[in-house]
């Protein structure tokens, strides 16, 4: 009994003291120094294989997730006979929700476990030792710019998904099921605010950019340096992201709408 | 060659977020490229606006000819102020003009429907419309409903 309380304590003291670090790192790494920091070359290159490179998963799913919006929108519409919403909902959806949020989810999986893996094996191959000996800071070096570069490519990716998902939307609906047109976008353009829609659904993929880099980058460096470590590291990399984006969303859609 | 072809594409996903932001800008958030000055503003007095919110169209004959762009309480008479801006390429809407608030659709939102009258004078900025009529409310209506029936 005394020996399971004191797993469970020195279990929760390990989860604390690892925050910790986490916290420590973050501020290590990118600290008040703004993108600039990083170096302009290494910022190119990290917003090239965490944006661009994840451009094509982006724009296909956010084309079929804006088609299933508008099927299933349409569906549900046309019981209370007011299809001329479809616009109006799947722009909403989008620009509030499913943008930031599966955004978030597909780059968690697709340069999250990447950049886990990446900096894991940089610390199994002694790399981030041999940067410290020659007197480079790895954590400006190698951290710095692949946080500035998730923060600044999210954003980009979030809206593009929006954008090629109302479009999807906008085919199915329109070109296949015959909701007409200027319904479509005149009342998706009545109700859209662009502060109320379009900014806050991008300060929530600022936030999410910032939170799921930061996690991948520190799993990455605080991994167990062998093979086995690396691959666990990874997986944790993709659930403690994607289970930390859920949860802040509710934390901001709560803060944004102000109903709590 | 392989930098040049890094720099190049981060510039165009770069550019293409720029693009993104203003396609949801104009074409899904509907800002208009109007400016202030091709507007002019009118006042109506309403008894109930029955949900009318800011941004509502104002329409006339269903084409809409400006937006809603400011409500309030009028503490010293008890009714709704509703200023709206009308677009200056609809400047001759007569001092006898009525105004109406109306839904679209079943469900649909209120919006404000103009009826030109017969006046030799046109509205300008600043005016009042005199003649409204107000929002549609279902629990009023069911009153007068009930109250007539237990008359009879």
């Amino acid at each position: 009994m005394v020996n399971q309380l004191q797993q469970l304590g020195r279990a929760g003291l390990e989860r604390l003291q690892s925050l910790g670090r986490a916290g420590t790192f973050l501020v290590g790494s990118v600290g008040w120094g703004g993108p600039g920091s990083a170096g302009f070359r290494d910022l190119i290159t990290q917003i090239y294989s965490i944006g661009v490179r994840s451009l094509s998963i982006i724009l296909v799913a956010g084309f079929f997730v804006g088609m299933v919006l508008g099927l299933q929108g349409y569906t549900i519409l046309s019981d209370f006979g007011s299809e001329a919403a479809l616009g109006t909902m799947v722009s909403l959806t989008l620009l509030r929700e499913l943008g930031p949020v599966m955004t978030a989810l597909l780059f968690a999986g697709r340069a999250g476990s990447a950049l886990t893996a990446e900096i894991g094996l940089m610390k199994a191959t002694e790399q981030l030792s041999a940067m410290e000996m020659m007197g480079v800071d790895p954590l400006k070096r190698v951290i710095t710019p692949r946080i500035w570069g998730g923060f600044i490519a999210m954003p980009i990716l979030a809206l593009l998904f929006s954008l090629v998902g109302i479009w999807g939307g906008a085919y199915v609906g329109i070109q296949m099921l015959g909701v007409d047109e200027g319904a479509y976008w005149g009342n998706m353009q009545a109700s859209v605010e662009f502060y109320d829609d379009v900014i806050k659904g991008l300060i929530k993929s600022l936030v999410f950019g910032l939170v799921v880099t930061w996690i991948a980058v520190y799993q990455g460096y605080d991994s167990i340096p062998t093979s086995e470590g690396i691959s666990k590291a990874t997986t944790q990399t993709v659930v403690v992201a994607s289970l930390s984006v859920l949860g802040l969303d509710f934390v901001l859609t709560a803060i944004m709408l102000g109903g709590v | 060659m392989r930098t040049r072809f890094l720099e190049l594409s981060v510039g165009a996903f770069i550019v293409m977020g720029v693009i993104a932001l203003v396609m949801m800008a104009l074409r899904v958030s509907g800002i208009s490229a109007q400016g202030a000055g091709e507007t002019y503003k009118i006042q109506a007095y309403f008894e109930n606006l029955g949900g009318l919110t800011e941004r509502a169209k104002v329409s006339m004959s269903g084409v809409t000819i400006g937006r809603v762009t400011g409500i309030e309480l009028d503490t010293e008479d008890y009714v709704a102020v509703v200023e709206m801006e009308i677009y200056k390429s609809v400047d001759t809407l007569t001092t006898d003009t009525s105004a109406a608030i109306l839904t679209a659709g079943l469900l649909g939102e209120k919006y404000i429907g103009l009826t030109v009258g017969a006046d030799d004078e046109y509205l300008q900025e600043g005016d009042v419309i005199e003649d409204t009529q107000s929002a549609l409310v279902l629990e009023e209506l069911i009153g007068q409903f009930l109250f007539s029936q237990a008359e009879e």
